[in-house]
């Protein structure tokens, strides 16, 4: 591992060194430089440049980017318009896993992904898949949310919240509430928690909410297990499609996700519990082999850009420049309004709190909802 | 010369078989042997007999075991409902096209044709529940866990066994039945004496290929279970996908390896009982 990280720093050293001596003896001609191990802007020479690099390149190929997941859709086809750039969206709804297994699988084609957008277990295990780049606003972003040299980069988050389908059941104000009869088949997760990170997050919520700490799920699984006595849960995936067919009418998923429900399916309302809010970032990564790392650099520029930012707002999750948006007023103040500051206690696993976790569930949960 | 000669038609359907068979079989097998780093390692293999595993072969084992029988059953009764008709009448003709098609109607159509009809919200379930009161979901959601799988299962199985089972029946000859009248046989001591012991080996072989092709379902139960990973190709998935429990993609080989021991065993049988028929079907 030692030995692992020495030679990651030294390769970032390297490229650093390269793109930066590359950048000294030919500053005026940008397409000289190789887009691959560029670290920030000023190696391409400048924003203009890397635009013109990424225009050259046309494309930009991103994975398991649902459209109607934290408003990701108008984030894509923003970038299309506004640069001229064609984004090739595959595998919307694949996992984070997956999205490694296809660029280890589509390695040196003109399909692999260039960028990913992946759960935080994933990023700290795949850290050899990415190239390390830093956005010009690089310090907005504040220091616990990205990796030194930028290997990865948090982008946004969303608190777990809870669904439900106000037409036909009452809201729920605790977690014990769900417990009640009203709830006879209605509460489902956003699919299983020895596989998902949303489910998995639930797990964390409901831990923390029974008086638990991050630190040992059982309380959170104890909880789904007296659900599942109870009658009131069911082990269907909840999607929108489950939402709108009226098959799962309380749904444990982000804030993002239940709020884009909200604004298809009449009467989805989303409720975050009182007290400790759980929260968990996705992050930003450039594939090191990425096909077309120029569009990929830009891609990142324009996801911490206030216009991107604020779309994350719009689509229900939290991005990460959040505070200094706020202190320079760019922030859309109406978007915010609507989900909500982040009030209370927010807590978020940490890897070892995420990898005892998910040990547990692993031999615990198939059990708990048997 | 000739021998070459003999095998050399083989060639186009030995490498098929090699390229699209052996080799990613091999492949994924031997994943299991090793760990994340590329070394060898035992751990997958051990990791088979963890209780949380065998218990999946368990259920695994027990769904494929339950339809098979259910499957093997009711599909030789309906071969036996259709020697009673004409075989070249419309009725055999409807039946068997129909068995043929509903055999291979597996899968994510399968499992969703089942959501829409008997789910929590389908058309079935709804209809019950207005009009006769009975809630089919009352004591739990059987439908989206193992037990569920049960109908689905039995939906293709029921088809494929009267495909692979109406040879045999067929296959009786009229003459021993006639030659057992002539001896003063009744027609039970003909179906205890003659017809069984003639059937059972295509049917017990019959009845280990269903269970073969419930033990390898996956695109069924991948669609209608979504919490638990209960049985094996659910389990291999689990270890490929999951984003939350990191470093078992190589458990998946080991998962691979243990269901195909399984698979050997089950299809060694198969060809024992076949060779044992073949004699009476000459």
């Amino acid at each position: 591992m030692f030995t692992k990280r020495h030679l990651a720093g030294l390769a970032v050293f390297t490229a650093a060194a390269i793109s930066l001596s590359a950048c000294a003896s030919t500053p005026a001609a940008p397409t000289d430089v190789d887009a691959k191990t560029a670290t920030n802007a000023e190696a391409f020479g400048g924003i203009d440049a890397l635009v013109a690099a990424a225009q050259a390149e046309g494309q930009l190929n991103v994975i398991a980017l649902p459209d109607n997941w934290a408003n990701y859709g108008e984030i894509k086809a923003l970038f299309e318009e506004k640069y001229d750039i064609v984004v090739n969206s595959a595998d919307p709804d694949i996992s984070s896993a997956e999205e490694i297994t296809a660029a280890d699988n589509l390695k040196g084609q003109d399909t692999a992904p260039d960028v990913f957008d992946l759960g935080t277990a994933v990023t700290l295990d795949s850290l050899d898949y990415f190239a390390p780049y830093q956005v010009t606003n690089w310090e907005e972003i504040p220091e616990g949310n990205k990796e030194a040299t930028g290997l990865y980069v948090n982008d946004y988050t969303g608190s777990m919240s809870i669904g439900y389908d106000s037409n036909s059941v009452p809201e729920p104000t605790s977690l014990d509430d769900l417990l009640k009869p009203e709830y006879k088949g209605a509460v489902a997760l956003n699919g299983d928690p020895t596989q998902a990170g949303a489910a998995f997050a639930a797990i964390g919520l409901a831990t923390v909410q029974s008086g638990g700490t991050l630190d040992d799920f059982t309380p959170g699984v104890e909880f789904f297990e007296k659900l599942n006595d109870a009658g009131n849960f069911i082990p269907v995936n909840a999607t929108g499609a489950t939402i709108a067919a009226g098959e799962t009418k309380v749904v444990f998923d982000w804030s993002y996700n239940n709020l884009a429900a909200a604004a298809t399916v009449d009467g989805w309302k989303v409720v975050t519990l009182p007290g400790t809010v759980y929260t968990s970032y996705y992050n930003q990564a450039i594939n090191i082999d990425a096909p077309h790392p120029a569009a990929a650099r830009l891609w990142q520029e324009f996801l911490y850009s206030p216009e991107a930012q604020n779309l994350f707002i719009k689509g229900g999750a939290y991005p990460v420049t959040l505070e200094a948006m706020n202190a320079a007023g760019t922030t859309d103040e109406e978007a915010i309004a609507a989900i909500g500051n982040l009030d209370g206690e927010t807590v978020t696993s940490t890897d070892e709190q995420a990898a005892n976790g998910a040990t547990l569930l692993a031999e615990k949960w198939a059990a708990a909802i048997g | 010369m000739r021998g070459v000669a003999r095998y050399a038609g083989l060639t186009p359907f030995a490498l098929y078989v090699l390229i699209f068979l052996a080799i990613p079989t091999t492949l994924a097998v031997t994943t299991g042997f090793f760990a994340e780093d590329g070394s060898f390692t035992w751990n997958n293999i051990t990791g088979l007999f963890t209780p949380t595993i065998l218990s999946t072969f368990a259920s695994s084992f027990w769904v494929s075991a339950v339809t098979a029988i259910i499957g093997a059953i009711v599909g030789a009764l309906v071969c036996y409902a259709l020697l009673g008709t004409r075989p070249d009448g419309a009725l055999r003709t409807i039946v068997d096209s129909l068995a043929s098609v509903l055999a291979q109607f597996g899968g994510v159509m399968l499992a969703f044709a089942f959501i829409a009809t008997i789910g929590l919200q389908g058309l079935a379930t709804l209809f019950i529940k207005n009009q006769l009161g009975i809630d089919i979901y009352s004591e739990s959601f059987w439908l989206y866990q193992v037990p569920g799988l049960l109908l689905p299962y039995i939906y293709f199985q029921v088809p494929l066994m009267v495909i692979t089972f109406m040879p045999a029946l067929q296959g009786l000859k009229s003459q021993w039945a006639e030659a057992n009248a002539t001896l003063g046989g009744t027609k039970f001591t003909y179906w205890t004496r003659i017809a069984a012991p003639v059937l059972a080996p295509s049917f017990f072989g019959s009845l280990l290929l269903l269970f073969a092709n419930a033990f390898s379902s996956y695109a069924t139960a991948a669609a209608l279970i979504s919490q638990g990973a209960q049985i094996v190709p659910l389990q291999i998935r689990a270890a490929l996908v999951s984003e939350t429990v990191l470093g078992r993609e190589n458990m998946a080989g080991a998962l691979a390896l243990g269901m195909i021991v399984v698979m050997v065993i089950v299809m060694w049988g198969y060809s024992v009982l076949q060779s044992r028929t073949s004699r009476w079907q000459r």
